[in-house]
């Protein structure tokens, strides 16, 4: 108890991957959430008529505006799988150390599947 | 003396957030489906996809209830980061507005408020 009060540095604690898919769970869904308003203004600005469609379309011709679109992806993949491991474990399954570290794996691997998809969709 | 930004509200929340995460699991990935697979290169295509009522009538629900699933996880994330409470009100009225407005705006879009931005 000496020792107190510990200092702790950031960048060396060293996370388990449970906790790499909280954390990452809070992000993405920061994200997500600035994410919404932008979407309902795409949406309304490609509904209001042909030019307003063609000025979206032009926009998400642009690398920024896509790799903008990559993150939000990532941030759903991650936050939806994420949520169903979290709704999983709330009914008690896969509590035990050893399941619950295979599937925190398992979510950062396919969250990060399914954006090299989606990147090499938007990119290639 | 009452705190001025949090009561025992606390399991209610909890219920919300498990509720809506399990109505957006089902409903998202339906809309993604539906948008992906049609996907039209011109305008009167994609405002063709908008029409049925039923589709419409599904966003604005899944957007609903997107806004109360964003509402509790913002609201959880406020609580742990931002301490003063002036700040943290603040701040939670801004999600609020952004979420709430958010929902008004698509309600406006698809259901064909003139005053809209449309």
């Amino acid at each position: 108890m000496a020792e107190r009060p510990v200092f702790l540095n950031l960048l060396r604690i060293c996370l388990p991957p449970s906790g790499w898919v909280s954390i990452l769970h809070r992000i993405s869904g920061a994200l997500l959430f600035l994410g919404l308003p932008l979407g309902v203004w795409a949406l309304s600005v490609s509904l209001s008529g042909e030019a307003g469609f063609r000025s979206i379309a032009e926009r998400f011709a642009h690398p920024l505006a896509r790799l903008s679109l990559l993150l939000l992806l990532w941030a759903f993949a991650h936050h939806y799988l994420a949520g169903l491991r979290h709704l999983a474990l709330d009914v008690h399954w896969g509590t035990d150390l050893q399941h619950a570290r295979r599937s925190s794996l398992a979510v950062l691997l396919a969250a990060g599947l399914v954006t090299l998809l989606a990147a090499w969709r938007l990119f290639a | 003396m009452k705190s001025a930004s949090g009561s025992h509200t606390g399991t209610g929340t909890w219920l919300l957030q498990r509720a809506t995460a399990v109505a957006l699991v089902l409903a998202l990935p339906g809309l993604m489906i539906y948008f992906l697979a049609a996907l039209p290169a011109d305008f009167s295509g994609w405002q063709a996809l908008f029409a049925p009522l039923w589709l419409r009538l599904l966003m604005l629900l899944t957007v609903a209830a997107l806004a109360l699933h964003a509402w509790v996880g913002m609201r959880d994330i406020l609580m742990d980061y931002v301490h003063p409470t002036g700040v943290r009100l603040a701040l939670l009225l801004a999600v609020i507005v952004t979420l709430a407005g958010s929902l008004a705006w698509l309600g406006a879009i698809l259901f064909g408020a003139t005053w809209g931005a449309s």
